[in-house]
This record gives C-alpha cells, structure tokens and sequence, in this order.
C-alpha cells in the first residue's frame, strides 16, 4: 500500500489512517477520524474510482475491526470479487470473509462469482474461493456448490486438493445429506503423499463419518490399511526438517490419524484389532519431553479407551495416564485429568488407584484443574468410599475460594443426598455444609433436609440441637437460619429438654428463653432475606404455643413487626398476634406438630417440577404403575394433611381428608395405587376442576408418573389457617395445618362405631352395619357435628373407593351444620366389596362453608 | 473444530479475529469482551486452558499478544497449542521476528497467513516451509500486477499532460 505517484490520488495511505487512529487521545478523536475515512471511502465507491479500491477495502476492514459499522462496504466486497484481476479478488474475498457471516442474505449474491472462480485456470483464485466458500458458505450455497468442490477434490494440484478436502468439511457439516458424494473421493485420497493434502483429507473423512453411517461403513473398509500404513511411515521416517517439530515428524498428522482411527475402530472388533499394534509402536516409541509428543500421547491414549483394545494395550494406556498425572506442568495434568475421566468407563479400578492424586487437584492453585478434579471425584465416589472423600471435601469447601465453593457446594450436597441411607452422616455434612457456605446451598437442596428430617422422628432432637449450636456460631448463612429456625418452632421442646439423645451428643443446656432469644435474632440481626424473616416469625409463633410462658415477650416480638413495609410480614405479624391475643383456645391445636411431609411424593414433585407448569385443570387419569413409588421410610403412615395448590385461584380450598387406614402396609400401598379416582363422586355432582385437584391431592400414591406435575411448584406446603394466601410459592408457609388426621382405628376389625375425625371444629363419626346374608354389603352411617360457634352451610361430602368397590350414597340429611352441636347432619352410604376379604381403602372429604375468623365468608373444606 | 481465533494485547485490543461458527456482530463483541476479562487475569503459572461456556479456549502469551483458539469439548487441547505455535512461527518467519506492530500494520496480510494455515476451524498445512512458499507466490502475483497497473497509468499520465 505505497503512496501512488498519481497526482490526483485522494485520501491517505492505509498506514496513515492508522497511525492517525492509533494516535487518537480520546474516543472522540477516533470517531472524527474513522468518520472522515468513511466519508471518503463512501464518495470513492460511489464514484466507481478504481485506483484506491484495494486500499479502500484494507481500511474498511480496519475500521471494522475497530467495531465500527461497514454495511455500506458490502456491495464493494462483491464488485471487487467479480473483477478480473488477482489482486482485487484477494482483497475482495477477503473483505467478504470479515466483513460479512453466513447470516447475511447479500452472501447469496456471491455464489456466481463464486462459480466461476471455482472453475478458474489460475489455481490461486481456485484457492481463494475454495477458502473463502470453507469458511463461510452457508447451506444454500453449500448446496449449490457442491458438485464443483467434488471436482476439485481429484485436482491434480496438493494445493486445491487440500483446500477442496476442508471446504468439503464444511459443506458436510451444513448439509450431512451431501456426505456420501465426498466418501469415494476422500478414501482414494488417502493414498496421497503430500502431508497437507493428507491431513485435510483425513479430517474429512473423521468428519463423514460424523455424518452419516454409510459414510462411516464405507470408510471402515477402505480407509482403515491406508491409514496404518500412513501413520507407521511417519513414525518410522527419518529426520525431515520440513515437518518436523521438536524431533517429531509432523505430529498434526499423527494426531489425525489416531483420531480417525478412533472413530473408525470405536465398536467394531476388527477394525481395532487391525491398529492395535500401530497403536502400541505410537504409545511405546513417542517421545514424551515436549509438548508435540504429549500431545500424540495423549490422543494415543483417547484412542486406546474408546475402542476395542487389548488388554495389554489397556495396560500401556494407564501406565501413561499414570505419568502424565504426576507431571509438573500444569497443562498435562489438566489433560490427565481429562483422560481419566474417559478412563473411568473402561477401568475404573485404575482411576480409584489414583484418588489421592485426584483429590490433591481439587485443592490446586489452577481454577480450571480443580473444576475437572472435582468432576472427576464426583465420578469416583461409590459406597465404600463415599465417607472418607466427603470428608475431604468438606474440609477443603472451608477454605476454597468463594467462586469454586459454589460449584464444590452443589457437588458435595448431590452427593451427600445419593449416598443418604446412613440419615446421621446426611445430616452432619448438611449441616456442615449449611454452616460454611450455606449462602450457596440451592433452595430444594435445605427443602430435601427438612423433609428428611420430618421423617427421621427419632433424629429430630439430634437436629434441632445440631442446628442451635450451629446458628450461634454461623449466623451468617442465610440457608443454615432458615432451617435452624424451622426446627426450633417445630422441635423446640426437644431442644430445651435435652429430647432423644443419641450417644454421640453432650447435653445442652437451653431454657425457652434461649430458644426465643435465638429466633429472635435470627430475626433481628442475621438475616436481610424476607423468607428467613417470615419464617422467623411463624417459627416464633409456634413457639409461643410450645413453650406458653413466652408467648407474651414473643407477642412482643411479633408486634414489632406490625408495621413493617414489607406486606407479607406485615400481614403474619398481624394475623399472628391476633392468634396469640384472642385466639387461645385453637392456638394448640392449630400449632401442633406438623405432620410428618411425605418423601415420595416429594421426590416426585421435585422431579416434576423441573417442567415448572401448573396445570389447574388435572387430568383424572391417575393410575400408577404399581412398581413405581417406593415408600420410603418404611412407615405406614395416614395420609399428610392434604395440600393446598398455592396458586391454585381457588386457594381458600383446604381440604380436610378423613380415611379409613387399612392394618396391612403391603395392601395399603396396593390400594393407594389402584384407586381409579373417576369413579369416586357419586355425589356432588360432576367433579370441579378444583374437586379434581382436591382429589389427587388426596391420593398420594396416585401421582401420575407420566406428566401432570403436581400443582405446586414449591414443594410440600402444609395447609393454610387463614384464606390469605400468599402469592408467591417459594415463601414457604409452615403453618400447621388444620388438625393433622389423628391416628384412625382400623374400620374392618369391628363393627362400633368410630370417630373417624375430630378436631376443635368437627367431629365426624361412622356407624357400621352388616346385613346378615350379604357379607360384602357394608352400611355406614356418617354423623356430622359442628362444633363451632359458627353455623356451617353448603356440606357437601364425597367418598373413593377403588375399582372393585361399588358405592352408594345416600343424600345427606341437610346441607347445613348447625352450630356448636346443636344437631348434626348424618348420611349414609353403602359399600359393596365385589372382592370379599380385600382389604381397602375409604377416602372422603367434605365441604363446608362458614363465615371466617376475621369477618369475611370463606370456603372451608 | 476451531471455532473462533481471536488475537488480544494485554490491554485488551483485538488485533486480529477469524470467525468459523456463526456468531453475530453483537455475539462477537460479547464474546470479546468476555473472554478478554477471563484470560487477561490470568496468572503467568496456571495452565493454559480455560473452561467457558462448554467450550474450551486455548491460549498462550506471545510478548504482548495473547493467542487464543477456542475448540470444542473433545478436542485435542495440546494440539491446539502446537497449532498456535505454528501459526506464530510462519508469522515470524514471514515478517521477519514478527511483533505487535507487524500485525496492526498489516492485519491484511495476517489474515492471508492465517488463511494458509486454517480453513473451516480445520488445520490445512503442516509445513511452514509451504504456507511460506504460497504465500510469497500470491504476494508476487499482486506485486506484478501493480507494477503493471502503474506502468499503464506513467504511460497514461505522461500522455495526457
């Protein structure tokens, strides 16, 4: 780009620009400069001025890498490619490769030039298009020009044989379809000597067989003696300076090799049989001090672990692996660790071997090597040594960064919760993890632990106190407040009477009012996060109905919170302390323990709600395949109280379920799953949608396995005293339910009459009759009884049975409940067992409606 | 494949970028900008792969310039790392001891390098000696042709005054 001697040459050289650009104080400096060029270039192209083209295109290309917008350059682009000469054609292309992507529709005006290049006598400008069309065709065009690339392909010239090979390479990857055009011709190139031709026309034929499995036979057959023979000659050859790399002889072509080879032999016997000893010389005879020799190595090895390989070849791999995992440089441990993930699918005894190893990278200065350590023990970890590499890992989450405790947080929780059989050790590493670095811990993670320890009764104490002495020292973890305080409002008898020790544990000595104190601060101080308040505050009210002569200074505590801006406290602070006020007589009982949140249809919610939809109308298809759910825990349980949808529209639904349990677990899980719920109404009418969602919520074995993610996305929430729902589901509201189901007598071992529900606010009780003769026929009466002040209208009550059941109901006597026990509604139904002698499964649950607590009409349920 | 091969300076200016996935213009910047933070702070004794976006990027510091190639996941990293070396050496052969300036001057004519060298994110010649060799036949043909152009526009110029 010399200064022309042509006295009428305009603007300046390309190397003034730049200096003038790179000369620029400020950005604005720049901009007056690149707009003063602009407007040059944009006159000169619009006048048609063909001497500064070249140069006009070189600064274009300049002030576009600057960032600066060029679109008006496009149509240049094209003018200069279509001219005759070499140089405007190279400077063309070139511009076209920068300044323009595939994306780009004015691309689509090139594919003639294109052409015509292609079938050029000037074999340079045939490079230039092969070069320009491989690095950025689109499919249309790849099409279009395919059957010239073809061509080109069995030129006589190395030069555009190996540009043909690799812009083949990119018209297979936009357009698989093509592949088996470029099979036959790739295969005879392999016979080929010159080393750039070969490594285009190996690559081509790793990448045919990506595409298309014929490709991929084809190839197998052909190519597989001709590349043996490629790769042997240059590893015996002599010293060839021209390609010869740290005493290596072309080492990309090695690595090509080995890696089509790998494809090729990937599955088929034979064909690994046939590179095994190639394999072996390349493995044994390749130097390993530099990086070329590594890098075949290293390759040797990928390729040893994928195909069919002996075992003494196995063996050899691993010895190497083994070195190259003890190396100093850090780029070949990164690679080692790399390996031996491969490694992990083909012998993972010798990956265990090197464990200690692997766990030293975990705590390397690198960040990249312990992101691939830490995959890599993650990958390594099985029953045996799960505990002893926790440990470890636990110990380094302490003391890591805070960007890698987030990846190392997730992975020890994932793991903690695999191996969780042994519920003490799950517990003691959550709560460790919880304590360091519980601001990283995910949200359904500290979900999981709850329901874990909801489950586990008899480590409830050992928790709560664990969680106590945790949040004095850690108050800073948002995750450990929360489920330390969740505990405390649920579990805090044990903690101040030293409930259930297990044998590990010292005794603690704390009053109620410690217990208060520690909420209270929790509430106060640690934590900014509106959940972690919120459940404070439910935490706090619990408390107050668990330890009674705090309820006053608790009362305190809450009303503070009364005016608050935040509306959800807000709103808890009042309800609550109006619970605490003038609502002693239900507060026990509306505090009572929670009942215990059910596992396995927790598991399943989690699964589910990965799809994250709320369906509000649920399909009433529910039959489960029997094998499915798994029962966890063992423990026959009544059913949790039934869960409200959050978002469901008609959240003042809390739905009460009454049931008749079964004694035998093995039918009782048998019967949850054959209930076929479009058969339970005989009354009521034609189900709701909201009945619907009631009626699956009932049935917690029935969740359908298929689709249908249960209603909310949160996971378990108990139900709802008040019919202010809150409309966020991931506030979780821990309030106790209405009274949990009290533990229901078996209704097959006799006839008397049972109270099969009550509570503060009703009482429900059911008369039996056999008929004599008719064994299977059973008659129940349904006694209602209101005990509230409060009169309850609209009653309506419905009953399930399984499929071998029919069911009768009577109409009830009246559809209002009279208040406090004056009278009460009855209904009678009746059951006829088809299977005499099976055991099954009663589900009701009816709906009332009354006027609430603080005034307003609500559904209750 | 190589997806992308992105020239830096310490101070984070792109020298030189060459693009073989589709990556839009606001794409590109942000990949840019990105990877810039990323392998900038780099100390001088870790290794020289970084994970980013399920991608692996590989790069090496030259005097001022980092070289930095970006593969796919199960790629050959250590090959990549020849690859830069080679790409490095036919520049310096060509420039005669290449530094950061050769490149900002002649960004044009790095790019014809690179050309010789990568096609399609795919290596195309393993000897330096015939990149070298294709090169100068290219750069002879465009210097015949100028001389030739100007010798028509003397003719021209001496004509018409």
């Amino acid at each position: 780009m010399d200064l022309s001697i042509n006295p009428f040459s305009s603007g300046t050289r390309l190397r003034d620009m730049i200096r003038a650009i790179r000369a620029s104080k400020t950005a604005s400096e720049e901009r007056a400069v690149v707009r003063r060029e602009c407007a040059a270039i944009r006159a000169a192209i619009s006048e048609g001025d063909q001497d500064y083209r070249h140069r006009n295109m070189a600064k274009l290309m300049f002030i576009h890498m600057l960032g600066y917008p060029t679109h008006f350059g496009q149509m240049e682009c094209l003018k200069l490619i279509a001219a005759a000469g070499f140089p405007e054609k190279r400077i063309g292309y070139l511009g076209l490769m920068l300044l323009l992507d595939e994306r780009q529709e004015v691309l689509m005006l090139v594919t003639n030039s294109l052409k015509q290049d292609l079938n050029h006598s000037n074999q340079f400008i045939v490079g230039l298009a092969l070069c320009a069309l491989g690095n950025i065709c689109s499919a249309e065009m790849a099409r279009d020009l395919a059957p010239e690339v073809e061509r080109l392909l069995l030129s006589r010239d190395p030069n555009t044989k190996k540009k043909a090979a690799l812009c083949s390479i990119r018209i297979v990857r936009k357009v698989p379809d093509l592949a088996e055009n470029f099979m036959g011709s790739a295969a005879e190139n392999i016979k080929e000597k010159h080393h750039g031709v070969l490594i285009s026309v190996v690559q081509l034929c790793t990448e045919l067989c990506k595409a298309s499995k014929e490709a991929l036979e084809y190839l197998r057959k052909h190519c597989v003696e001709g590349l043996v023979r490629i790769l042997r000659d240059v590893t015996n050859s002599s010293y060839a300076p021209e390609y010869d790399i740290a005493g290596i002889t072309d080492p990309f072509l090695h690595i090509r090799v080995l890696r089509l080879m790998r494809t090729l032999g990937q599955g088929d016997a034979d064909c690994s049989e046939y590179v095994n000893d190639i394999l072996a010389q390349v493995a044994t005879k390749t130097e390993s001090n530099k990086n070329a020799g590594n890098a075949i190595l290293y390759e040797c090895v990928e390729t040893i672990m994928s195909i069919e390989a002996t075992s003494g070849l196995r063996v050899l791999a691993i010895n190497i692996l083994g070195r190259f995992l003890s190396n100093r440089d850090n780029n070949i441990r990164y690679v080692a660790l790399n390996m031996l993930m491969r490694a992990m699918a083909v012998d993972t005894q010798a990956v265990q071997r090197h464990r200690a190893t692997i766990l030293e990278c975990v705590k390397d200065a690198d960040v990249s090597i312990r992101k691939r350590a830490l995959e890599l023990v993650y990958l390594l970890i099985n029953d045996t040594n799960v505990k002893p590499l926790t440990k470890e890992l636990v110990d380094y989450l302490e003391v890591s960064d805070e960007d890698f405790k987030e990846d190392l947080t997730a992975k020890i929780c994932s793991i903690v919760e695999k191996f969780s059989e042994d519920k003490l050790w799950y517990l003691d590493q959550m709560f460790k993890v919880l304590s360091l670095a519980g601001n990283f811990v995910k949200d359904d993670v500290w979900h999981a632990l709850i329901v874990l320890i909801s489950n586990a009764s008899e480590l409830q104490g050992y928790s709560v106190r664990s969680l106590y002495k945790a949040l004095q020292a850690y108050g800073a973890q948002e995750s450990l407040v929360r489920v330390a305080v969740w505990c405390i409002g649920e579990y805090g008898e044990m903690v101040v009477n030293n409930i259930n020790m297990l044998d590990v544990e010292e005794p603690v000595t704390v009053t109620e009012s410690d217990a208060v104190d520690a909420v209270e601060l929790a509430l106060k101080r640690y934590s900014v996060d509106v959940t972690t308040r919120a459940m404070c505050l439910v935490a706090l009210l619990k408390l107050s109905s668990r330890f009674p002569p705090t309820s006053e200074r608790i009362q305190e505590i809450v009303v503070q919170n009364k005016g608050n801006t935040v509306l959800e406290l807000q709103q808890r602070s009042i309800e609550f302390n109006s619970i605490i006020q003038r609502h002693q007589s239900i507060k026990s009982s509306l505090l009572e323990r929670m009942p215990v949140l059910d596992e396995a249809s927790y598991l399943m919610k989690r699964a589910a709600s990965s799809q994250a939809t709320v369906s509000l109308t649920k399909s009433a298809t529910t039959a489960t395949p029997a094998g499915s759910l798994k029962i966890p825990n063992g423990v026959v349980k009544p059913p949790a109280a039934p869960l409200p949808d959050l978002l469901d529209l008609n959240s003042d639904d809390v739905p009460v379920t009454t049931s008749a349990t079964t004694t035998a677990p093995d039918n009782f899980l048998q019967d949850l799953l054959g209930i076929d719920l479009t058969n339970s109404s005989t009354a009521g009418g034609a189900p709701s949608a909201t009945t619907d969602i009631l009626m699956d919520l009932l049935s917690i074995g029935s969740f359908p396995v298929q689709n249908g993610p249960p209603t909310t996305s949160n996971f378990i929430t108990p139900g709802q005293v008040t019919k202010h729902a809150p409309a966020t589901p991931q506030v979780m509201d821990l309030l106790d339910g209405l009274p949990s189901s009290t533990p229901l007598p078996d209704e097959n071992t006799a006839y008397p009459s049972i109270t099969a529900f009550q509570s503060a606010t009703l009482k429900i009780t059911f008369s039996f009759k056999k008929q004599p003769g008719k064994p299977q026929e059973t008659t129940m009466h349904v006694s209602f009884t209101n005990l509230t002040s409060v009169a309850l209208t609209d009653f309506m009550f419905q009953a399930a049975v399984p499929k071998f059941i029919q069911l009768r109901l009577d109409p009830a006597s009246s559809s209002i409940l009279p208040a406090s026990g004056n009278g009460s509604v009855t209904q009678s139904l009746s059951v006829t067992n088809n299977q005499h002698g099976q055991y099954y499964k009663l589900m009701c649950q009816g709906h009332v409606t009354c006027l609430s607590l603080s005034g307003g009409p609500w559904i209750w349920a | 494949m190589i997806n992308f091969v992105l020239l830096i300076s310490r101070q984070g200016k792109v020298r030189l970028t060459k693009w073989y996935s589709p990556y839009t213009q606001k794409e590109r910047t942000k990949v840019i900008r990105e990877l810039s933070g990323l392998i900038l702070t780099r100390g001088p004794k870790l290794c020289n792969f970084v994970e980013w976006r399920g991608y692996k990027v590989v790069y090496r510091r030259y005097a001022s310039l980092y070289f930095c190639m970006c593969i796919d996941a199960d790629d050959n990293e250590l090959e990549v790392l020849e690859i830069i070396h080679h790409f490095v050496e036919i520049l310096d052969r060509y420039f005669g001891s290449v530094c950061e300036l050769d490149l900002i001057f002649n960004f044009h004519k790095a790019y014809y390098v690179l050309d010789e060298i990568l096609i399609a994110g795919e290596l195309q010649e393993s000897s330096k000696k015939n990149v070298a060799r294709l090169i100068a036949a290219q750069d002879s043909l465009v210097e015949a042709a100028k001389e030739e152009a100007s010798s028509i526009s003397n003719i021209i110029a001496q004509a018409t005054k």
